[in-house]
């Protein structure tokens, strides 16, 4: 056993986890998809983008591609977040909410990604 | 190229980034959720929570150490509590990131790999010929000096950074990129531009026998049409490069033997000899002629040895100074390092009319001829210069012939590499004998003076001499070469240079070609003479109003519409012929 993977593992499909969490409920309700699991979503992603730099292996830089990936649409998810609450003043409305919601949607796809080079890995793997 | 190689140091610099990061990642997230989840007040006393957009805006400003002050609100006492935390977290989290970085930047190995880079970005750039130097030693320095004047482009591979150093200190008008590392790796000239479509040829001058036979044999299988040119100081390398096709093979020591046995037995040819090779902007002094009789020679090594043999060859007494005795016996010796009076007398200095002195050290060899002339000042001095540096010192000594190892290699290359045409004539000089180089010296020398003739060879194709070739081509092909040489503005003049080597399409050969000779197409002409005459002449081959007016003395009309209206049909079937 290789604590390195486990560390790599853990994250990434922690990362999968929590941004399915926030993704999942109504798309357009505030109440389904709490701004908390959207911040730890951001930073597991933020902190399983590090881990994969520096790897130069062709899966490596796959890996590291479908991260940046979610890195970006949950910035983007973020922004939009701020947008609606502090810049328009109207709080949650449902159409933020839904473009919030859908592109950590987005984001979701490429944790997904990730996890299925994770599991081709793995089963690449001999031993 | 590997592609890998370049993206190495971007690699590197992320992995070692990847703990500062992670930590900051976490003393940002740690921060932030403290701060959201911790009730402040807000102007009317009502309790509040920060969201993540004002949580994320003052962390930004208090890590980074600007510090705005408490917005949108005053914080609570509890919120303050928190941010002396987050304060102290984030700073040792930008601290230890900061470190990492710097010492990365500093890192021996992470540099080296930055310029590394750098240099094979240069060489990719290239778009103009250059030419691969290996070794940037005595010799690599003066080629890439005259490369420098003649306006070609160098690219530097040397094992010595202080060397790499010193390239950049010696200021060339073009900028030479140049590399710290092993020529000897295939990897390395791959990297320097060997497989470059720019490549125009690769010089081995590195000090180390194996690290030229290694770049030969890369030369050989990589680019294999590439001019190579190699150092070899010992008969085996030499053999070896030889043996898998290396063409142009130079020991200094070995070519020093020879131009020695020349300057001994035919000087008019080694002036020739030296006043066509000579480098750029150069006066070529010329020396009293080897008298003959009993020589010295201090310092018995390869170069004395080669030296020997080559006075050996012309019947000539050689009395050899060292400390050891020489391996073959049957050798007159005498013990002693020549610096001394005992050691010179011993060996008969008093009626020797030579002495050379050939240690690898510049000082004895100075000390050695400065006291043998004091004890015989009629004597014939060779000297050999290690250094360029010591160059001030063997011009203040008035020495009839001073070899510098490093200048015989120099010459050599740059005559191959930029007039190929020149070789076969430098041949023809050793094989003629005495009294035609004799000839030919005072002809050229009374013509163009002493100074080192500007020396180029000019084929006759359409790209060179587009102008001449249609003049081949049609009915009337006599074209004379005395007519070709007049000057473009008053032909009555002819141009200051003279032809002294032509090759036929066919591979016959001329010799000094006469005036009268006609020219054919896809001659190969070696040219002698001033720069002017060089421009003056590639006007002519190029321009179809002046090559006329050149060979019939006539002014043709410029334009189109001119030459229509005088009814020159000629040069319309000319051009016609042109691809």
């Amino acid at each position: 056993m290789n604590l390195e993977k486990v560390i790599f593992g853990f994250f990434i499909v922690l990362a999968a986890t929590l941004n399915f969490g926030f993704f999942i409920g109504d798309i357009d309700n505030p109440a389904h998809h709490d701004v908390y699991e959207l911040f730890a979503a951001i930073v597991v992603n933020l902190i399983a983008t590090v881990l994969k730099f520096g790897d130069r292996t062709h899966i490596g830089a796959i890996h590291l591609s479908t991260s940046l990936v979610a890195d970006l649409q949950l910035i983007a998810a973020a922004l939009v977040w701020s947008y609606g609450v502090h810049l328009t003043g109207q709080g949650m409305t449902p159409e933020i909410t839904a473009s919030v919601v859908s592109l950590s949607g987005g984001a979701l796809f490429a944790n997904v990604v990730s996890i299925v080079i994770l599991i081709a890995e793995t089963i690449m793997q001999k031993r | 190229m590997n592609p890998d190689a370049h993206d190495s140091t971007f690699f590197l610099l992320l992995r070692r980034l990847r703990a500062p990061l992670i930590a900051l990642i976490l003393v940002y997230a740690i921060a932030l959720l403290g701060l959201t989840l911790i009730p402040g007040v807000d102007a009317e006393g009502q309790p509040i929570q920060k969201s993540f957009f004002h949580a994320f805006y003052f962390m930004s400003y208090t890590a980074t150490t600007i510090g705005f002050g408490e917005v949108p609100h005053e914080f609570s006492e509890t919120q303050r509590l928190w941010v002396i935390v987050c304060i102290y977290l984030s700073v040792v989290g930008w601290a230890y990131f900061i470190g990492v970085l710097l010492s990365l930047l500093q890192d021996h190995n992470f540099r080296r790999a930055v310029r590394q880079q750098r240099f094979a970005r240069a060489i990719q750039r290239l778009r103009e010929p250059f030419y691969l130097v290996c070794g940037y030693g005595e010799t690599g320095r003066l080629i890439c000096g005259a490369l420098d004047q003649t306006g070609l482009r160098a690219v530097v591979i040397e094992l010595n950074e202080i060397r790499v150093g010193q390239l950049e200190l010696d200021g060339y008008q073009i900028d030479i990129p140049a590399l710290a590392a092993d020529a000897g790796q295939p990897e390395i000239l791959k990297l320097a531009g060997l497989t470059h479509r720019c490549c125009q040829g690769v010089l081995a001058l590195t000090n180390d026998d194996s690290a030229n036979l290694a770049i030969a044999i890369a030369a050989r299988l990589l680019a294999p049409g590439l001019p190579a040119l190699c150092r070899a100081e010992t008969v085996e390398t030499a053999t070896n490069m030889a043996s898998f096709g290396t063409r142009h093979i130079i020991n200094p020591f070995d070519k020093f033997g020879r131009y020695l046995a020349l300057a001994l037995h035919a000087p008019a040819a080694y002036h020739l000899l030296a006043w066509t090779t000579g480098l750029p902007g150069t006066v070529i002094k010329r020396h009293r002629d080897p008298p003959r009789g009993h020589w010295l020679l201090c310092g018995y090594g390869r170069f004395g040895k080669v030296l020997v043999t080559a006075l050996e060859r012309e019947d000539i007494p050689v009395t050899v100074i060292d400390y050891e005795p020489p391996s073959d016996s049957g050798r007159r010796w005498v013990r002693g390092d020549g610096t001394g009076i005992p050691a010179l007398l011993e060996a008969g200095v008093q009626q020797a009319v030579g002495i050379i002195a050939c240690t690898n050290s510049d000082v004895n060899n100075l000390s050695v001829v400065v006291t043998a002339r004091e004890l015989n000042p009629q004597l014939f001095v060779v000297l050999r210069q290690n250094l360029q540096a010591n160059q001030a010192l063997f011009a203040a000594f008035e020495s009839d012939v001073t070899v510098v190892p490093s200048q015989i290699i120099g010459r050599e290359c740059l005559a191959v590499l930029t007039t190929p045409l020149l070789v076969p004539f430098l041949t023809q000089i050793k094989e003629r004998g005495e009294a035609w180089s004799y000839t030919l010296l005072e002809q050229l020398t009374e013509r163009f003076g002493w100074e080192t003739p500007n020396i180029w060879s000019v084929r006759v194709t359409a790209v060179e001499a587009p102008a001449l070739l249609n003049r081949l081509r049609p009915t009337d092909p006599t074209v004379a070469l005395g007519d070709l040489l007049r000057d473009p503005h008053d032909r009555e003049q002819f141009l200051e240079c003279r032809a002294v080597h032509l090759t036929r399409a066919n591979e016959s050969t001329v010799l000094l070609p006469h005036a009268h000779t006609l020219i054919q197409p896809g001659d190969h002409l070696l040219l002698i003479g001033r720069d002017g005459a060089r421009q003056d002449l590639e006007l002519t081959l190029n321009n179809e109003n002046t090559l006329d007016y050149v060979l019939s003395g006539r002014e043709i009309p410029g334009g189109w519409v001119w030459g229509w209206l005088t009814g020159d049909r000629t040069r319309k079937t000319a051009a016609g012929n042109n691809p």
